[in-house]
Parts: C-alpha cells; sequence; structure tokens
C-alpha cells in the first residue's frame, strides 16, 4: 500500500488535531507521518492517577488506518508510565482495541486517546498485568508482534 | 467503559505474525481407493470381495509394501477367513482431496439452505460460526432465530444483492477523500466506504491476518460479517482463490477429526477418528495419496512403534544433548586397521575399507566377520554393572553412554534411510537405461521401487524403536521387543545390502528374485514388531506396560 495512503489521512486528522482537541488530550508532536506524541490526563479525581500526566507515542504504518498504530506509553523524567492491569511497567499496552481483531479502520489518533484515557479514568487496581516483571524482562518484540490472549471485558 | 475499551490478559504468547501458509487447493482427479481405510471396507464389507487371483501367479513379493504381505489364503477358503483380523497397529482412516472437501461443505450448505429457507451465503456463514455442527445450528435457528443471526454476524436480512455505488457528496470515513464518482461500497448495516478503502481492508484481513471466515465490517462496533459473495465484487481473482483456501481450511481445522497433510504443496486433508486421550496407546500413522506418511496426533513423519509423548520427549532430549551428539551422526570415520578415512555412500553397515579391503561395522566399528549370524551383539546396550552406577560420575557417564548408544543407532537409520533413497535415485536412472538397452520391461523393473520402500518405511520403524528402547522398562516384555527388533535390523541391513550392488548385477534374475524375497521378509517382519508393540502398548498395564519405566 503507498504511504500516500496514510498520508493523506493523518493530514485530515492533524488538521482536525490542531483546531480542536476534548479535555486532558494535548498534542505534543507530530512532525511527521510516521511518529506522533501526546500527553494524556485523567479528569476526574481517581487516586491512582491525580496530578499526573503521561505521554503517549503513536507509530503508524504506511497501511494506516487500515491497520492499527502501535500505541505505547512512555516513561521520561516527569511522566510515570500508568499503573494498570492492561498497562506493562514498560509501556506495552494489552487492549483488544489496537489488536487486529479489535481495531476498526474509522478509529483514529483522538478516539483511542479517548478510549485509553476512559480505559484510566475507570481502573481502581493498583495493579500491573499477571506476569509483568517477566513479560518485560523477557519480551523483545514490537507490541504488533505480540499475541495477547484476551479473557474477558469486564475492565 | 466504553464498548472500545480494554480486555485483559491472561498469557502472552509471543508470535512471529500471521500462521504460515496453508496448502493451495487444487483440484484434481480422484481415485478414492488408495487409502488402507478404503481398502479395508472393501475387504470386510464381504459382498464385494475383489478378486484376489491375480496375486496367485506372481510370487508374492512384487508389491507388499502395504501391510497386507501374509501369505495369500488358500483358494476356495471361507470369505471370513479371508477378512483377516485387523492388526493392532492399524488405524483407519480417509483421504480427501480439495475437491472432497469443497463438496462436503457445498452438501451442507445446501441442506441448511433448503430446511432453514436462507441464503446460501448465508448458510454458510451460520455453519461456519457453528462450526459446521449442523445439528446444533438447525436446533438453535429454529428455536431462537433472531439471536443465532445475530451472534453470527447476520443481523439484517435483506434480499437486494450487494453492488458498488457512487453517491453524490460522500467522503469515505477510512481515507477521508470525497472527489465526484468515487466508487462506494456497504454491506446491509449501510456503513459505507469507498471501494479503494474496502478493498485495502479485505486485503489486509485475508492477506495479512489470514482472516476469512469471520471479517466484519469495517465500522467500529458493527459485527456483521462480509459474505462471499460481496468480497467476490470487490477483490482481485488472486485474492479471491486464497479467501476460499481460507474459507476451505476453518472447514478442515474446525473438525477435530479432520488435519491436512503436511507436505509440501499437497492440499489434501485426512480424516481420521483417534481421541486424542488414546495417544498413549495408539500410535494413528496415516498415508495421504501422496504418499507421505504421517502422524495424525502430531503431524510428524510416521513414528510407529513410539507413541507421541514418546517422540516428543525423544527429539527434545536430542535437542537438548545435540552438542555432544552431534559427532556420532557425521559421514565420515576412520578404518579401524589403516586409519583412512571411509565415507559411507551407502544405507548398508557393512563396510569394506577401499585401501585395505578391511571389513567391519560402521555401528561399533568391530569386525564385519563376527556379525555374519550375531547382529545381535549389535543392538543392545548391556548395561553397566550396579558397583559403577554407585559412583555419581560413572552414573552420569554411562547415563550418557546409554543415550548416546540408542542415539547412535537411530541417528544412523535416519540417515541410512536417506542414503537408500539416493542410492535408488542412481539405480532408477540406470534401469530407464536398461530397459531401454535391454528387453526389460518397466514393470520388470519395479521390484527395485518396492525395495526401496520397503527399506525407508522399515528403516523409519527402526529409527524409532530405538527411541524406544531408550524409554523401555526392563520387563518380561522387553525380550520380545528387542527380538523384534534385532529380526527387522538384520532383514533391513541384508536388503541394503543387496541393494547396492552394481547395475549389471541387478538384472541377474536369481539376485532379483532374492530381493523380491527379502523385500517381501521385511514388511512381514516390520508387520510383526509393530502389531505385537501395539498390542502391548494397547493392553500394558502397570508393569506390563512395556513404558512403565520412563513415561
Ligand atoms: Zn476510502
Ligand atoms: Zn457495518
Ligand atoms: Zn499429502
Ligand atoms: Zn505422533
Ligand atoms: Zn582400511
Ligand atoms: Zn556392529
Amino acid at each position: 500500500m503507498s504511504a500516500q495512503f496514510a498520508t493523506k489521512r493523518l493530514g485530515k486528522e492533524l488538521e482536525k488535531i490542531h483546531n480542536s482537541l476534548p479535555p486532558g488530550i494535548e498534542l505534543v508532536s507530530a512532525e511527521n507521518f510516521e511518529e506522533w506524541q501526546l500527553d494524556i490526563r485523567v479528569l476526574d479525581n481517581n487516586p491512582l492517577y491525580m496530578n499526573q500526566t503521561y505521554r503517549l507515542k503513536f507509530r503508524f504504518g504506511s497501511s494506516y488506518p487500515i491497520e492499527p498504530p502501535e500505541v505505547v506509553f512512555v516513561k521520561l523524567p516527569d511522566r510515570a508510565i500508568p499503573m494498570h492491569p492492561h498497562i506493562y511497567s514498560n509501556g506495552i499496552i494489552c487492549v483488544d482495541l489496537l489488536a487486529a481483531q479489535g481495531w476498526s479502520p474509522v478509529q483514529n489518533v483522538e478516539s483511542v486517546c479517548m478510549s485509553l484515557q476512559s480505559m484510566l479514568t475507570g481502573n481502581t487496581k493498583n495493579e500491573r498485568p499477571p506476569g509483568d516483571e517477566e513479560f518485560v524482562r523477557a519480551n523483545r518484540l514490537r507490541p504488533r508482534d505480540i499475541d495477547f490472549y484476551y479473557d474477558d471485558n469486564t475492565v | 467503559m466504553s464498548s472500545t475499551a480494554a480486555t485483559s490478559n491472561k498469557r502472552i504468547i509471543a508470535s512471529a505474525g500471521p500462521e504460515a501458509a496453508p496448502p493451495t487447493p487444487v483440484t484434481t482427479a480422484s481415485n478414492g481407493m488408495d487409502s488402507e481405510d478404503d481398502f479395508m471396507s472393501a475387504v470386510s464389507s464381504g459382498d464385494d470381495i475383489q478378486d484376489d487371483s491375480d496375486n496367485d501367479d506372481m510370487s508374492g513379493a512384487d508389491d507388499d509394501f502395504d501391510f497386507d504381505d501374509e501369505p495369500d489364503p488358500d483358494l476356495g477358503i471361507h470369505k471370513d477367513i479371508m477378512q483377516r483380523k485387523k492388526v493392532a497397529y492399524d488405524i483407519s482412516f480417509k483421504v480427501y482431496e480439495p475437491a472432497d472437501i469443497q463438496k462436503q461443505q457445498d452438501v451442507l450448505i445446501d441442506e441448511v439452505n433448503m430446511i432453514l429457507d436462507i441464503s446460501k451465503e448465508e448458510a454458510a456463514i451460520l455453519l461456519r460460526y457453528f462450526r459446521w455442527n449442523k445439528e446444533r445450528l438447525i436446533e438453535d435457528y429454529m428455536d431462537k432465530p433472531r439471536q443465532v443471526l445475530e451472534a453470527a454476524g447476520l443481523a439484517q436480512v435483506s434480499a437486494s444483492p450487494p453492488k458498488l455505488e457512487v453517491i453524490p457528496g460522500f467522503m469515505c470515513d477510512i481515507c477521508c477523500e470525497d472527489e465526484e464518482g468515487l466508487q462506494t461500497f456497504a454491506i446491509k448495516c449501510g456503513h459505507r466506504y469507498c471501494a479503494d478503502c474496502y478493498r485495502h481492508y479485505l486485503s489486509q484481513k485475508i492477506k495479512e491476518e489470514g482472516e476469512a471466515a469471520r471479517i466484519q465490517c469495517p465500522a467500529d462496533g458493527c459485527n456483521l460479517i462480509i459474505d462471499a459473495r460481496s468480497l467476490d465484487l470487490l477483490v482481485t481473482p488472486e485474492l479471491r482463490t486464497r479467501y476460499h483456501e481460507l474459507l476451505n481450511r476453518t472447514y478442515v481445522e474446525d473438525k477435530d477429526q479432520l488435519k491436512w497433510c503436511p507436505a509440501p504443496d499437497c492440499q489434501n486433508a485426512i480424516e481420521c477418528q483417534v481421541k486424542k486421550k488414546d495417544l498413549d496407546k495408539v500410535v494413528p500413522t496415516v498415508s495421504c495419496l501422496c504418499s507421505h506418511r504421517f502422524c495424525f496426533g502430531c503431524i510428524l513423519n510416521d513414528h510407529q512403534p513410539a507413541p507421541c509423548e514418546l517422540v516428543k520427549r525423544w527429539l527434545k532430549k536430542c535437542a537438548d544433548d545435540s552438542e555432544t551428539a552431534n559427532w556420532i551422526s557425521a559421514n565420515t570415520k576412520e578404518c579401524p586397521k589403516c586409519n583412512s578415512t571411509i565415507e559411507k555412500n551407502g544405507g548398508c553397515n557393512h563396510m569394506t575399507c577401499r585401501k585395505c579391503k578391511h571389513e567391519f561395522c560402521w555401528m561399533c566399528m568391530g569386525l564385519w566377520s563376527e556379525h555374519g549370524t550375531s547382529w545381535y551383539n549389535c543392538n543392545r546396550f548391556e548395561e553397566k554393572s550396579g558397583t559403577e552406577a554407585r559412583d555419581a560420575q560413572a552414573k552420569s557417564r554411562v547415563s550418557l553412554e546409554r543415550y548416546l548408544h540408542y542415539y547412535n543407532r537411530y541417528a544412523n537409520h535416519e540417515q541410512s534411510a536417506r542414503l537408500d533413497k539416493d542410492i535408488y535415485h542412481k539405480t532408477e536412472k540406470k534401469m530407464v537405461q536398461l530397459q531401454r538397452d535391454s528387453k526389460m520391461s518397466w514393470i520388470e523393473v519395479q521390484y527395485l521401487n518396492s525395495a526401496s520402500q520397503a527399506l525407508q518405511t522399515c528403516r523409519q520403524t527402526l529409527m524409532w524403536t530405538y527411541a524406544f528402547a531408550f524409554y523401555l522398562a526392563r520387563n518380561n516384555q522387553t525380550e520380545m521387543f528387542e527380538d523384534n527388533q534385532k529380526d527387522l535390523e538384520m532383514a533391513v541391513e541384508s536388503l541394503s545390502e543387496m541393494f547396492e550392488k552394481p547395475v549389471a548385477e541387478l538384472q541377474d534374475p536369481k539376485l532379483k528374485v532374492e530381493i523380491m524375497d527379502k523385500t517381501s521378509y521385511c514388511n512381514k517382519r516390520r508387520v510383526i514388531l509393530l502389531d505385537d508393540t501395539a498390542q502391548n502398548l494397547a493392553e500394558g498395564k502397570g508393569d506390563r506396560n512395556l513404558l512403565a519405566l520412563a513415561l
């Protein structure tokens, strides 16, 4: 698929993002059509995430939006990895939405940010996914090449 | 919490992406009678016995590659005696070619199409959703049709066939294109996108994700399934072929009793009723029309008489110990007398040094003259005495030696089978030449083909008898197993030796008869070994089980 395909769509998205973004979501950088960074905040006073801002990194392939983007949380001096049973301590996120079977090509950067924001808002568990330590130590794969086995839809 | 949000994870499995490409179904002519199952049912059906008399004018040795090499019964004997007891290791199975697989699906689709009064496309989607369980589908559908349609992604049933349309003022939500005259497409739910995006989307699903039976509408949260007719309208013929291949795959993969033949380029599937829980008692070897023989339980090459679990352990052990064991499988050794390097270039263990004419055994390097009638010494590993075993170091050395003993013989047969095959290919070429130069007909040289196949199959079995023997418990069953192994091994080695003769000698009618007899004998020994072992596995309990010790 031509890179132009993704570029055209991302151009449109960027135009819209520059105009307006929902509260708690901010564009940090979008210098090309391969990688963007955005900050997200949780808006209510969930004690797990109060007064915290988290950095998201999006990477787009040439088949975007037919293929999902690769989205991870990034650790920086002033940005931690949010505590959540579906977020590994290296920033990899285990969500159906970002996997081939859960992704829809009508999703976009903004809708992904909103879903992740709401995933944090709804969480009460101060814990990492089971097997976090081992996964973080052993994983050499890019997030898109990992098969996560989803076993519930309750969170 | 929004419906698009997270789901939980249980395990993480790393994978390199979509699974390997499946075999490509291509329609080929079917002659349906090649499987042992068909043979068995033809024999046992009683009223339809094939004329056996054409076997009687031959020596019986020419084509006895199958298990049916017992002496032919006297003519005039009762039919129910001819109906031989099924040998213990024999299991029934059926081979299906792509056209058969397609037909089975078509038949089911037609039935559901008629009974439930829905279109064929919808019947196909429902059947796939119910993993081809027609009875359950019909029952559930009769009970609550709306829920069934919804669950299978067929929510709104409408009659109008799918088509491409140009909609004035349309903008595609996927690519953001809005130019005039843009071709668009939507399935029944009405979620409309430009035809290009639809094609990209379908190609991604089919090519990259290997998806076919459950491709949903691209809209977020819409689980309507894209049917074959819509797909055919949109994609290239190449992609369409792939899509139908994948649909075929789901049929085979959804059924526990169906499996693809793993031979490269083979498109057949095998049906076998052996259950997973019985794999410790039976080794379900099946053979495809393409002549590939494999285990229905684990898809590896035929590994009779060893059960799947033993094979798994043995192969893992070999992989773990490969460094130590590597030197053994090397192709060259030094002549024990003159130390010149000797390369093994045939399957036989009887080596003659070209330089000094010293004759020795490839396996134990001992004098061949001491082997002639006592091959025996070379197939059994004598357990070391208990005093030695007390020392931990010695113990580990003994256990390594023990392993190497069996590994050596296992690897040797594996390698010999390859070498026998090489020799056969060379011989085959020369036979073609001889056929042209002499009066020998094609049928007259087929005994070499039979001999070669017997060598291959018997060595394959022998190879696994050594893995089997490694895990063998020492009890009163052991001796019978080792005797059977020894008998087969002796027969195979002597056939292998005859087989290596120069082509000029192979023409000798006397040698030809000898080879034919030996071929028949090898096959017979193999049947006896497999049958005895299979019976023991099937019946053996506690300390009577051959494998009581290890597994
Ligand atoms: Zn489009
Ligand atoms: Zn839809
Ligand atoms: Zn095959
Ligand atoms: Zn197996
Ligand atoms: Zn020598
Ligand atoms: Zn020897």
